[in-house]
């Protein structure tokens, strides 16, 4: 159910960041942006860290936060203890995104972006997907061609996350 | 849509021509931009493409099937001679020349052999890959040819750019477009390469096909003919040549050296071998690739590192992104270093990217590298990007043979702990379980786990040597000594030599805990084995392992058990002759000694109760009948009388922890040797015993503060093997009391060298503490 993933560089600036849902791009960019402030909260708090794997992942950043909602149309409801007129409240929708940092040992930053209105993803499966992140991450650098700090512009990064957020979704 | 008959050239040429716009690799469908892109090539009126293609039924249908593709193609040929499109004249057209189109291979290939005459300065360019004739992607890349267009002026050698190899083939592209577009725009120049090419043309008959087809155009039919002719061994290079981008660029009458020569040849030869891999890589070419490769790398088995490799392929002034785009095709494993097999592939799809072909999403399997170095390795033709890690299956391998690595780390885990756990899980002799576990990978579980499977039942002369070498290696020489002298005593009997050939292998690779749970099993079948046949102690194939464990337990599990058994089956020549068994024991103390500190206490028990009761047990022998009897008195008189004689040497010793446990365990070993001894008098009914007697044995060792199970068996089994101590007091006392003085020697050598494993032990611990603490201390500046 990632809707967003994102590859933020050491002084960050995004190396990379892509959504599914094209037309909200902005929110999501903003999203991460803000995210990044918690991101590297967590990362002072730790301090002399260990570069454990565990550690590289940062977990939820946010609790779930409403990202969108569409009221529909909304009736007041009246009732009185005797007789009550419900009038139905519809169509709330709330998107709850939430966002899940890693953070490597080159203080890069990996964000995802889920859309929790479905089943909530288990950890084990963000842990998984950050995971993949990583490598595909990795391959990228180990292409002599890619400077650090341009723009990941790998088609196998982009397969990889493309499958990402196509199953997720 | 009429039916078409095609010429057998013509078919080759449209079939080429098809596999030239499949981009999809459909095999059905030509894509739609190539085959509009063909058809501007053919320099037709636009109005006159849009009629072509509703005739042959694309735009009914929305895209080019074969039999429209072929038809569109037929009536390209029929409005470029001319005549007017009709549907009819499909087959009506008799000697309709093939269709040409202006950017195509033809001319590409006309280029080519027209280049001849002129490379000679062009050596390098020999080696240069020509154009790939299996490529059946063509694309035409108007920019890129652009991009070399501004460099001909100056070049008629063949190097462009300081890279070598690519460059030379676009070159040599860009000068036969040259020569080409001149052909097409002025008829001058084509004329004089025409007369240079022509000569050519007929020193090479087959390449020249396509030099042949441009020219057919503008030349006189006969030029044609041997086009039309050629073509059928032709087809496939031309079709596969990229289209060159035809731009017209200034003429450069410069003639090709022989690069085209080789490179007609070349095209020849991939024409013939056949144009359905478009990505294969003919040898001319792998050849020139693993040249290169040498010049950057000599050791063809190694590796070009990612920095060499940028360098290298910069030259070609392909953009980065594409560069970046074939590096990550290339590189398989994904290590960022280029094997030969990736070097090859990358140059490859160099080479394609200049002349014009599109990269493809995935590595082709013709380039995919060979992992030829593992055994399990499997190409995966898959070049999923999301493999990471797991990328490379083949090539990473963990498997990478385990059995030599577990081989080789053998004798650690021997002496790791968690070995343990699993030596006793294992239900054969001690040295068939070293064997069974070098097979086996019990550090590395996810590796491959092979069947174990027992190399050697019986003990060998290289077991004992492993275990002498052990032994030695260990630094306890003392306690060798003793045990070295234990078996020449005991070569005196066949059987217990034997025997004590199977214990010392046993003991040499058994340790601590894991002898305990073994040998105890294996001591019970050795006794069986020495019980039913004398004779097969020799073999005791099966795990010998050290019988005197399991006697230990019995004999100190149950004096009254071993009383028992005794008086039911007084057997003295058996007895005796089982004794044999019990003799082995004495060497198992030592790589009980050897192993973790833990044991150590157990080992200087069970080495010290070892030689103890070996020594006894061979001037016992002959006693042994009078063993039960003994066995009570042993037990009341034994204690007192070890008691007496270990305070004086134990206090000699070094007082050591072990050396109270170590008394009562010796006294408890003598018993259990009598037990052991009994029990194996028993033959066959041996096994069950031992199995009552070693719990009874390891509760009493639970009892005793220190008493382990393995040393206690140890000390047991040595004392049962005694038959010792018993009965003629006079005679054994003195034996006793020799043997009491050698066990406290090897009581003292023992309880020092377990000392000394715990002072080591400490050290490292202290070490391991450090380096914990000083990792802690850099790691924070990893983060900065």
């Amino acid at each position: 159910m990632a809707v967003c993933i994102a590859v933020i560089a050491k002084e960050n600036y995004p190396l990379y960041i892509r959504s599914v849902p094209v037309q909200n791009e902005l929110k999501f960019h903003y999203t991460v942006h803000t995210s990044l402030d918690v991101v590297e909260e967590k990362i002072s708090a730790v301090g002399k860290a260990m570069a454990d794997q565990r550690e590289l992942y940062l977990g939820l950043l946010y609790p779930t936060e409403d990202y969108k909602v569409y009221p529909s149309h909304m009736i007041i409801v009246y009732y009185t203890p005797v007789c009550m007129f419900f009038i139905l409240i519809e169509n709330i929708l709330l998107y709850r995104h939430t966002r899940y940092g890693y953070v490597t040992n080159s203080k890069v930053k990996f964000v995802i972006v889920a859309d929790s209105s479905n089943t909530s993803l288990r950890d084990n499966e963000i842990r998984s997907m950050f995971r993949k992140l990583h490598n595909s991450f990795t391959d990228v650098m180990c292409n002599p061609f890619y400077n650090p700090g341009d723009t990941i512009q790998s088609k196998a990064f982009d397969s990889m996350v493309s499958a990402m957020m196509v199953q997720a979704s | 849509m009429e039916s078409l008959t095609l010429t057998d050239v013509e078919q080759k040429y449209y079939s080429d021509l098809f596999v030239y716009c499949d981009t999809d690799n459909t095999k059905k469908v030509a894509s739609n931009g190539k085959v509009l892109d063909l058809f501007r090539a053919a320099q037709l009126p636009s109005e006159v493409v849009l009629q072509i293609t509703e005739l042959c039924g694309a735009t009914r249908l929305g895209h080019f099937g074969r039999s429209q593709f072929y038809i569109a193609l037929k009536l390209i040929a029929v409005a470029q001679s001319g005549l007017p499109l009709r549907v009819e004249s499909l087959n009506s057209v008799k000697d309709l020349p093939l269709p040409r189109f202006v950017v195509a291979k033809n001319e590409q290939e006309a280029r080519h052999t027209a280049m001849y005459p002129d490379l000679e300065n062009q050596g390098p360019y020999q080696g240069v890959i020509p154009r790939p004739p299996g490529r059946g992607q063509v694309k035409k890349v108007h920019t890129f040819y652009l991009m070399f267009t501004p460099l001909q002026p100056d070049t008629t050698s063949p190097v462009v750019s300081p890279h070598q190899s690519p460059p030379t083939s676009p070159h040599a592209w860009r000068k036969h477009k040259r020569q080409a577009s001149g052909g097409n725009v002025e008829r001058p120049p084509v004329v004089v390469a025409g007369a240079v090419w022509t000569p050519f043309r007929e020193a090479q008959s087959g390449p020249v096909v396509v030099g042949d087809g441009m020219w057919s155009a503008h030349s006189p039919p006969p030029v044609q003919e041997s086009w039309v002719s050629l073509k059928d061994t032709y087809p496939p290079s031309s079709s596969k040549m990229p289209p060159m981008h035809l731009s017209p660029f200034q003429e450069n009458s410069s003639i090709r050296t022989v690069a085209s020569v080789t490179t007609a040849n070349e095209i020849q030869r991939q024409s013939s071998s056949g144009y359905d891999d478009p990505w294969k890589i003919t040898d001319e070419q792998r050849q020139y690739y693993i040249n290169q490769f040498k010049t950057i790398q000599p050791d063809l088995n190694g590796f070009i590192p990612g920095s060499a490799a940028k360098e290298f392929f910069t030259k070609s002034k392909l953009p980065i992104l594409e560069l970046s785009h074939i590096w990550e095709l290339s590189d398989f494993d994904k290590d960022g270093a280029l094997t030969l097999d990736e070097f090859c592939a990358a140059f490859h799809l160099v080479v394609a990217r200049k002349n014009g072909y599109d990269l493809p999403e995935k590595l082709p399997e013709s380039l995919m590298p060979k992992l030829i170095d593992l055994d399990d390795s499997a190409e995966v033709p898959d070049q999923a990007p999301d493999v990471g890690y797991s990328g490379s299956p083949v090539e990473v391998t963990p498997n990478k043979s385990p059995m030599p690595s577990l081989n080789q780390t053998w004798p650690d885990l021997n002496q790791g702990n968690e070995q343990w756990e699993t030596f006793s899980e294992r239900s054969s002799s001690s040295q068939t379980l070293t064997q069974f576990d070098s097979n086996i990978a019990p550090a590395d579980p996810d590796t491959a786990i092979v069947h174990p499977v027992p190399i050697r039942m019986t003990p060998s002369k290289i077991h004992m040597q492993e275990m002498e070498l052990k032994r030695t290696g260990s630094d306890h020489t003392h306690p060798t000594s003793p045990l070295m002298a234990k078996p020449p005593e005991l070569s005196e009997e066949t059987k217990l030599a034997t025997s004590m050939k199977f214990v010392t292998a046993n003991s040499g690779k058994c340790q601590g805990m894991f002898h305990y749970h073994k040998e105890l099993r294996t001591i019970a079948v050795c006794r069986s084995n020495s019980g039913t046949s004398p004779e097969g102690l020799k073999v005791a194939a099966a795990p010998p392992p050290p019988p005197p464990r399991p006697n230990a337990s019995h004999s100190r599990s149950s004096s009254l058990d071993m009383n028992r058994n005794f008086a039911a089956h007084p057997t003295g020549p058996q007895q005796s002759g089982v004794v044999a068994c019990p003799p082995a024991i004495p060497p198992r103390p030592l790589p009980t000694q050897t192993s973790g500190p833990h044991s150590g206490h157990r080992s200087d028990e069970g080495l010290a109760a070892h030689s103890t009761t070996s020594p006894q047990q061979i001037p016992e022998q002959p006693n042994f009948a009078d063993f039960s009897q003994f066995q009570a008195f042993a037990a009341s008189d034994q204690p007192s009388d070890d008691g007496e004689k270990h305070p004086e040497s134990l206090p000699v010793e070094k007082s050591t922890e072990g050396a109270g446990p170590l008394r009562t365990v010796k006294i408890d070993n003598q018993e259990d040797r009598a037990a052991a001894t009994v029990n194996s008098a028993k033959g066959s009914i041996m096994a069950p015993p031992p199995k009552p007697v070693r719990r009874r044995l390891k509760s009493e060792d639970e009892l005793q503060d220190e008493a382990l199970p393995p040393k206690s068996n140890v000390i047991a089994t040595v004392l049962a093997t005694l038959p010792s101590i018993p009965r003629s007091v006079g005679k054994d006392k003195k034996a006793i009391q020799a043997s009491i003085r050698r066990n406290k020697e090897t009581n003292t050598v023992l309880a020092r060298l377990n000392s000394e494993l715990q002072q080591q032990l400490k050290d490292l611990l202290e070490e391991r503490i450090s380096l914990e603490v000083q990792l802690e201390q850099l790691r924070p500046f990893s983060h900065l």
